[in-house]
């Protein structure tokens, strides 16, 4: 069982998050010529590392916020959580 | 190399059994070979062996970081099936199967392929119609499909939980009758005893630590036990391919993920087929030794961990309990975990990269092991002659940015979704 700090709840047991993937992939930018390959490292490529990964949880049982976690995808070992508008 | 018969049995028994010659050697790494195929799982094991057998490619290696085997082939839950939708995942499959079929024989090694049986429940009115359309689909590809209603599925799995008040009553199923199981190991072992004997180099405890990769081309390889060179490379690595793809400086549509499986107890014969719920993610069948081999769910997040989390065995099981009741008074014997590659539309990839004499064959999500023989032919072709055999064409990998997607279930990475 993961135990996950929300930035705005504390810490919570895995049981009331979901996963959301990837923190780290931007999405292009609206209103602006955007090339096939921005589009396919958006929507599909994804670097996936053994180790550190910043990626997105939300508390969809609590509070509902989405948060950002920045966990060992090798160990589950959770070094830090932020609020989603902040950066690591 | 010494053929496994009743004779060979008999003779060395009279011999106390010391006299059984290896089943594949140990052999140190030459500096060069033609091809080198990076990992020795189902699938790396299978492309070294159709290499050697169809297209007499022998000067072959197999560099494996742990042991040959101990990867996924060693963690499935051993079904075999080809009861897909879309062409090319069907026709795939169903090349598959007819290897399947005659595996024991080829590689003189008994895998024990039992062709008992797929179910997929249904539990509801549109179910039964979108299986009705799988199984049309199918049988076009001249796969072998049966739609069965309630009374018929009940005859056939009746410890199943056909009473009135359940949250997902039984509508019917989907069955292939020739789908089944084989025994896991003995498949990773056969096509690893039978391409030792045809001269390919199976070099375990050597890990690839990086790549010789030159004005777009590969050279070779550096790993744990020094460099070895080779034109062609091929990537044969499951849930560790998006490690070695950054040592590529590649980004792959592929994320790795945790599957778990578990056995029951041994307990005695109840179970014909395998079977699976229709209403989430959980299938079951009995292994010769009796358990309950059973799995369903990722663990929903990013990990390279090979153990699971209790959650999710919990929600599994409670899916399995809500399908065969009676699964609730059987103890755990074992739980383990894999990682698998999940590509972004829940198809494979087998394919040449940007990189030449590069060659990628992942994605295969959680129907990787069914998927052994048939990859390893086609991947063995694609490397062979430079180019994809018309049966895993569709498995290309720039179809993300093409369109070209083959979204079986439309599912990808989230299959937790459904």
């Amino acid at each position: 069982m993961l135990y996950i700090k929300c930035p705005h709840c504390g810490l919570r047991s895995q049981n009331e998050f979901s996963y959301g993937g990837d923190a780290t992939v931007k999405r292009p930018e609206l209103n602006k010529e955007v090339s096939d390959q921005n589009w396919d490292n958006f929507v599909y490529l994804r670097k996936s590392p053994r180790g550190k990964h910043l990626e997105l949880w939300q508390h969809i049982s609590g509070c509902r916020q989405w948060i950002k976690v920045e966990r060992d995808t090798l160990t589950h070992e959770i070094f830090k959580t932020l609020k989603a508008n902040e950066e690591l | 190399m010494q053929k496994y018969s009743v004779f060979s049995l008999v003779k060395n028994a009279f011999g106390g059994h010391k006299d059984w010659e290896v089943a594949w050697k140990d052999p140190t790494p030459k500096s060069e070979y033609d091809v080198i195929i990076i990992g020795g799982g189902g699938h790396g094991l299978a492309t070294a062996y159709y290499l050697a057998k169809e297209h007499n490619i022998t000067k072959v290696a197999i560099i494996e970081k742990g042991w040959i085997g101990g990867g996924n082939v060693g963690r499935n839950t051993t079904i075999i099936r080809s009861n897909y939708m879309h062409d090319e995942n069907g026709l795939f499959s169903e090349f598959g199967m007819n290897l399947w079929r005659n595996m024991s024989q080829d590689l003189n090694f008994n895998v024990m392929f039992s062709p008992r049986g797929i179910i997929n429940l249904a539990h509801s009115d549109a179910q039964m119609n979108v299986y009705s359309r799988r199984g049309n689909s199918m049988r076009l590809n001249g796969i072998d499909a049966v739609l069965l209603n309630r009374e018929e599925v009940k005859k056939i799995i009746p410890m199943a939980d056909f009473s009135e008040n359940v949250r997902f009553p039984i509508f019917g199923g989907l069955m292939q009758p020739s789908a089944g199981t084989a025994r896991h190991d003995a498949v990773a072992w056969g096509y690893a005893r039978q391409a030792d004997s045809m001269g390919v180099d199976i070099i375990q405890n050597c890990e690839v630590t990086g790549f010789d990769v030159s004005k777009g081309k590969i050279l070779g390889i550096r790993t744990s036990k020094g460099d070895i060179k080779a034109k062609k490379i091929g990537l044969c690595v499951a849930g560790s391919t998006n490690v070695l793809a950054e040592k590529l400086n590649m980004t792959l549509p592929i994320e790795t993920h945790l599957l778990q499986a578990c056995v029951s107890e041994p307990i005695k014969p109840i179970l014909d087929n395998v079977v699976t719920f229709g209403a989430g993610h959980f299938y079951c069948s009995q292994s010769d030794k009796g358990e309950m081999v059973m799995g369903g769910d990722l663990d929903g997040y990013n990990s390279y961990a090979q153990r699971g989390n209790l959650p999710t065995l919990q929600h599994v099981l409670t899916e399995g309990i809500a399908m065969f009741p009676f699964l609730s008074k059987l103890k755990m014997l074992r739980t383990w975990g894999g990682i698998m590659d999940m590509s972004m539309d829940g198809s494979p990839i087998i394919d040449k990269t940007h990189i030449e004499g590069l060659y990628l064959n992942c994605g295969w999500c959680y129907g990787g092991f069914k998927a052994t023989p048939a990859s390893g032919w086609t991947f063995a072709h694609t490397i062979a002659q430079d180019k994809p055999h018309e049966l895993n064409a569709g498995y290309s990998l720039n179809r993300f940015s093409t369109g070209h997607l083959i979204d079986e279930k439309g599912l990808g990475t989230k299959t937790w979704i459904s």
